[in-house]
Parts: C-alpha cells; structure tokens; sequence
C-alpha cells in the first residue's frame, strides 16, 4: 500500500489564490460529474433506491405474493423481530462466525505472509499457493469442503481415523458445524489478507532492519520494534475488512449445510431470506435486513473512529 | 502496491478493447443463436424455444425413475420438446417455484407437495384447471383416488393433478420377523393392531436381533419423528390446526398419549433413543432391528443394500375397526400462472400430465402408490409387490394441515418435528415437549398470513 497520510499544504492564506483555486476547482468538477455520471445513476437505480424503499417496506406488512405495501404496521415488524429469538440466534450465529474467522485469518495470514517475504527460492510460488483459494467462487469451495468432510469417506475424516481420532460429524453435528464451516472459510479467505500483509511488508524500509541489526538488535526484536508498529495500519485495514466479510457470510453456509443442523448455523442473512422469500413476508424481512444494517454501520463507525484517531496519532 | 508485486499490466489499447468487446457482443449473439445454455443466458432467452418447461424436485431413485418417464413422454411425443429442470427439495424448491411465477418466468409444468401446493395457491401463483380441459385428455375426478384427489381442491376448484400418495409405512425384516413368529403362512407380517400389540411385535424382534426392535430416525431429522405422531395421533383422531392455520386446535389428552407411547419405546429398550436418518437406515438393513418406520420412497435404498425386506401398512394402533389414519402427502401437478398462456400451451401442459400418469407403472415401482386408478387397479399393480401391500394406505391419508407455514419439509414441520423427536429421545418428558410445540406453533398461528 502505497496510502501517503495527508500532509497540511503550506500558506493557502491569500485571499486571492483562495478565490482562484475555489473557481478553477468548481470548474473542474463539472466534467467530473460526468465521469461519475454512469456509476451514480446506476448505484442510485440499484441500491440507494432499493435501500430506501427496503426501509419504508419494515413499516409495512408488504407480502411477496402480494401487489403493494400493504397495511401500515408501524414499528410492529421491529418489535416482533426484538421478541424472536430466531432472528436472535441467527443474529448471534453470524457474529460468532466473525469471532472465530476473524483472529486466525488475521494471525494465520500475517504470519504466512512473513513466511512467504523470507522464502528464498520459489517465492512466487507460496505467494499463488495462499492466495489460489481465495479467487475459487463459493460454490465450488463449498463443493471441495463438503467432499473433504464426507462422514467416513471424506479426507478430513479418513485422516483423522487413520491417526487414531474419531473425526466429529463435521457438518452434520450442531456444535461442529460452525467450527467446519469457519476452518473452510479460513482456507478460503486467507489469501486476500496475506496479500495486504506482503505488500504492507514490502513497504518496510530495508534499512530499518540493516542499521538494527548492527545495534544488535535480536529478529525477535526487530519482529516487535519494527515489524508490527509499522504494519499496524495495514492490521487495522486487514482486521476492519475482515470483520465486515465475516458479518456479510451467506454463500458458505447456504450451500454447506443450508443453516442446518437444527438451524444451528443459519446466519441473519440466511434469516432474512427465509422470511421474505421463502415465508413471502417480505415486509418483516426488510426490519429485520434494517436491523442487520444498523449492526454492520455500528461496526463500521467504529472502524471510521478508530481510523481518525490513528491517522491522528501518526 | 510495490511494483515487485504487481507485474507490469499489459497494456491495453482502446481499439483493441473496442473489438474486443465487439467480438465479444458478435460471439454472445451467435451463441444464442445456437441456443446453447451460455448463449441463452446472455441473451436471456430460453434454452429451447418452445418446448416443454418442467421443473421437479426429485433426487434419488425417483430422480432415476422421473428420467425415464420424461424420455418416455419424449418418445411418444417427438413434437413437442421437453426442457426439465431438477431442483433441490424442500423450502429452496418452492421458493424458487414462487419467485419465478411472481416473475412471470413460470415452467409451464411443475411438480408440487399437495400439502405445499395449498400455500402456492393461496399465494394466487396457480392456474385453475378447468373440469372441460382436464377431460379432453381424459382426466375426469372419479379416475383418481379420491382421498389424493379430494384433499387436493380447494372451495372445490382444480389446482393439481395427484400423481401418488406417498404414505408413512412399516418396513420389516422377512428373516427377523420370520424368527420371531410375526408372519403368517403366506409369509406377510401379521396385522399389529393396538398398543399392546405393537410393544409386543418389537419385543420380540428385539429377541431375534438381540440389539433393537425397530428404528426410527429422529436426531437431526424433524419430518419423520412430526411424521409417526401425525399417523398416531390421526388415528385418535386429533386435528393440529384449523382456520387456515390461525388456531391451534391439539387435543392434550389425544396428543399427550400418542406421545407418552413414543417415549415408551425408547424407555423399554426396543428402540434406539437417538438415531439420524443415516443410521436408522444403516441398523435396519444390517438386520439389528426388525422394523423400520418411514415413508415407502426407501424401497431403492433397501433393495440395493439387498435387505431381506418387506413393506406393510403402518400399524393401526389407536383406531380400531374403522379409523386407521396414517400420515401420508402426494406429489402434485401444477400449472404456475402466468401472464398469457394459450390454448395450445396448456394443452401442451395437459398432454404432459396425462403421459406422465399414463407411466404410473414406471413411477409405482419407486414405491409410491398410485394416484391413477386405471392403472392402481390393474391387475399389474397387484403383482407388483411389496409395493402393493399397502396400497389402501393412501385411502386412510392424513394430510398436514392447512397452514401458509406448514407442508412438508416447512416450518411446521421443523417445530412440530423437533419437539417430538426430543421427546422420542427421552430429551424431554412428553407434557413438557407438547406445551413447547404448542408455544413454538403460537407465534406462527398469531402471524398474520402473508398470502
């Protein structure tokens, strides 16, 4: 990443050039706004359209199969999605997701990431070997996992068995599933965050390393001192997207297991599309997506905050 | 990004993009002209103009056995093309069905649980069949078994021709049974009839098996344990919902019985108390239990395994001589509405239907028993055995109810399933797992229906 922090330009103060600068950048925007043109009227037609009258369906009682709104409902879709604990259990299957994909994708993918910048010989090729997974669409992902998890045939399971460990039901036992689905999903994502990793790293000055390692300074030294501190906006980019991507999981879970067993790993997404689709009361629905809205903008407020402060810092 | 990271991009012109995509839009165009599955895709048209669209749901032996049927409607009407499409079963399948009639994309043919086609019909996403069509293919109400055919119409209009009812059954083991004294001289199971009767015939192929009675699948698994409970409970003659689903309407002491006698078999050792589909199928045809309890489709799955196997009418616990009941649903033929339909294309639809009844034969053998009485009546069918011992099954068909939630695989199902199979597992006692049935149903009753 090449980000530069923003650096305060110098003077600015003449009235004059203020005046000059504001024209000439006030007739630069003009032909930008066409630029923009084709991408805004689409993301107006295709999501903040949409998004909009999602919102004004969560106050109706707007049925699939039916033509209109429907009748006013007032905040009654809310309440009912506060007092279901479906839509709870789903809520919490989806942050759990996030809890456990999140540190090992984070850890697992810097550490590969300073494995691959050492690697001598063949770098190119740890550097496709972790990222290879990561351009697989989900279907097929999901396809290779489910095979590998196959009780009594699957790789997963037969290596187990033949070390001496009786493999759990992967994804047919309620309290593995999660864990399968998140181990697939690690092997899956790994590669995007490694990627980030290498380039933050190769963004470290070689001299920094040179000139400690002349004061004497130990690797596991230079690790602390330099690495990390100087890795740590990539950490925070690389942990902020990850968190976001593991609130949005669907794919992998719709396919793997159908958010199945006993529901036990149906996530809000899934939720939300079982009762809008499937139950056609897509009015419901839209609270209940307004809902899971509202949790990913807190995430990602936090995220702003976070970021305002350590560019501050910096 | 360094640039050791990213390799130079190789340069692209705006003339070579230009006919890039110029190829690209000319390639896009050919191909569906070719009408091959890309081409159309594309193009958004259909792959074979024209023809027949058939969607189902079936996988398994009844995948293999609808594959037959097609191609045998394929031969006997080259004219008209046939493009079938097989989907996965359950919530996925109808709501696929759903959002493609809503965007007027329907198949023109499709099949349907008769218990599911309710909600796609109250959902105003099916066509009525009119009496005069269906008889110019000679499809008349007195040709059908009349429990399929009756539990099918609504306000007593045509939404969906029954191709079968697919009941509950008891599988049972022929040497098991043999040993244990259960058959009689012809070699067919003896009729188990009552409580007593039915603990008894368990207890001593438990004797015989030295391991289990008879299996059940009941972890992870909620339609078949909802499944046994409806049979048992249809035969006291107790009703779950009423007024298109908005009432609860159990009868305590009728559902409490029929669930203290299923805690019972696990508590008397004669059946296993948790078992998943998988291993339900597995203990039975390796022989360690004499019967097996579920819906008649698993005849491939023990006619492969080589089970010595045989099937007879769920046992007629609770009602006596003239109220056996037993959970049963049947697989439908619907027409999905749409816009505009002419006269050819629903002939074309008919035409279909009346071939696919026409094989009943084909689709018999899967177990299923037979909608169409020409051929349920034959003297063919008689011959076809085990599949015919429980034909009269599908006369004592107890539907779910009616509900914009309910049907098989549905959300009914899940709820009602689960808290039974706890209480088969000996999870819960069987007043707890009703009141939490009952709890569970409430907020789905108290829902305004979407339809």
């Amino acid at each position: 990443m090449t980000a530069t922090a923003y650096v305060p330009r110098p003077a600015e103060t003449v009235e004059g050039t203020t005046r000059r600068r504001r024209r000439r950048l006030h007739d630069d925007t003009r032909p930008a706004w066409g630029f923009l043109a084709p991408f805004l009227i689409l993301y107006a037609l295709f999501v903040i359209g949409p998004a909009i009258y999602g919102v004004v369906m969560s106050f109706f009682e707007t049925s699939l199969v039916k033509s209109g709104l429907g009748k006013f409902a007032g905040f009654d879709n809310y309440v009912e999605a506060f007092k279901s604990s479906d839509f709870w259990s789903a809520m919490w299957h989806t942050v759990w997701f996030t809890i456990l994909t999140t540190p090992p994708l984070v850890i697992l993918s810097f550490v590969f990431a300073l494995l691959a910048e050492r690697a001598v010989h063949g770098r190119w090729f740890f550097r496709l070997a972790f990222f290879a997974p990561y351009i697989l669409p989900s279907a097929v992902m999901a396809l290779i996992w489910i095979w590998l998890y196959t009780p009594g045939l699957g790789l997963a399971t037969a290596s187990l068995d033949k070390i001496g460990i009786t493999a759990p039901a992967w994804l047919g036992d309620p309290s593995w599933a999660m864990t399968s689905i998140a181990i697939a999903t690690v092997w899956w994502t790994l590669g995007f965050n490694f990627v980030l990793y290498l380039a933050g790293l190769q963004d470290i000055p070689r001299e920094l390393y040179e000139s400690s390692a002349i004061d004497g300074a130990s690797p596991w030294q230079q690790m602390r001192g330099i690495t990390i501190p100087l890795l740590s906006r990539t950490t925070t980019l690389v942990v902020v997207l990850q968190v976001i991507a593991s609130l949005k999981v669907f794919d992998q879970m719709y396919i793997m297991t159908s958010g199945g067993p006993n529901f036990s790993t149906r996530p809000a997404l899934e939720y939300i599309y079982d009762i809008g689709f499937t139950d056609y009361r897509v009015g419901y629905g839209a609270a209940a997506s307004t809902l899971y809205f509202i949790l990913l903008l807190i995430v990602s407020a936090l995220w702003f905050m976070q970021t305002r402060r350590a560019e501050k810092r910096a | 990004m360094n640039d050791q990271m990213s390799p130079e991009p190789s340069r692209l012109s705006r003339r070579g993009f230009l006919g890039g995509a110029l190829a690209f839009g000319l390639g896009a165009g050919a191909l569906s002209a070719c009408s091959t599955p890309v081409g159309s895709g594309l193009a958004g048209t259909t792959i074979d103009p024209g023809a027949l669209q058939y969607w189902n749901l079936f996988g398994g032996g009844d995948g293999v056995r609808m594959q037959a049927m097609e191609s045998g409607f394929q031969k006997s009407h080259p004219s008209i093309g046939l493009s079938s499409v097989t989907l996965a079963w359950g919530n996925p399948y109808y709501t696929k069905l759903s959002l493609a009639t809503l965007g007027d994309k329907p198949p023109d043919v499709a099949i349907s649980h008769l218990t599911r086609m309710k909600t796609l019909q109250a959902a105003g996403l099916l066509e009525e069949l009119k009496q005069s069509d269906l008889a110019r293919f000679g499809m008349t109400p007195e040709k059908f078994n009349q429990t399929a055919w009756k539990n099918g119409l609504v306000n007593g209009k045509i939404y969906a021709i029954p191709l079968d009812t697919h009941p509950f059954i008891c599988f049972y083991n022929t040497d098991v049974c043999k040993k244990a004294g259960l058959l009689d001289s012809s070699g067919k199971l003896k009729p188990i009839d009552g409580e007593a009767a039915f603990i008894d015939a368990l207890k001593r192929a438990k004797a015989v098996t030295k391991q289990y009675g008879a299996t059940i699948a009941n972890v992870n698994e909620t339609a078949t344990p909802w499944r046994i409970f409806q049979s048992l409970y249809g035969q006291l003659g107790g009703e779950v919902l009423a007024d298109q689903g908005t009432r609860i309407v159990i009868d305590d002491t009728k559902a409490l019985k029929a669930l203290n006698f299923l805690s019972t078999l696990n508590k008397q050792g004669i059946m296993p108390g948790s078992l998943d589909y998988q291993g339900a199928i597995a203990l039975f045809s390796a022989g360690r239990a004499g019967f097996y309890f579920q819906g008649e489709w698993e005849i491939t799955t023990f006619q492969t395994a080589k089970t010595p196997f045989s099937m007879a009418k769920f046992p007629n616990v609770y009602g006596g001589s003239n109220h056996y009941r037993v959970q049963a649903d049947s697989h439908t033929v619907v027409v999905p509405k749409r816009p505009s339909r002419t006269k050819a294309e629903l002939d074309h639809s008919l035409t279909f239907i009346r071939s696919l009844l026409d094989q009943s034969a084909t689709w018999a053998a899967g177990g299923h028993v037979p909608a169409w009485l020409p051929y349920r009546d034959s003297s063919a069918y008689a011959k076809l055995t085990p599949q015919s011992n429980y034909a009269s099954a599908a006369d004592a068909a107890v539907y779910d109810p009616d509900a914009w939630y309910s049907g098989s695989g549905s959300d009914f199902e899940i709820i009602a399933g689960g808290s039974i199979g706890a209480v088969m597992a000996g999870l819960t006692s069987p007043s707890a797992g009703l009141s939490r049935m009952k709890s569970k149903l409430q907020t789905l009753a108290d829902t305004k229906p979407p339809t």
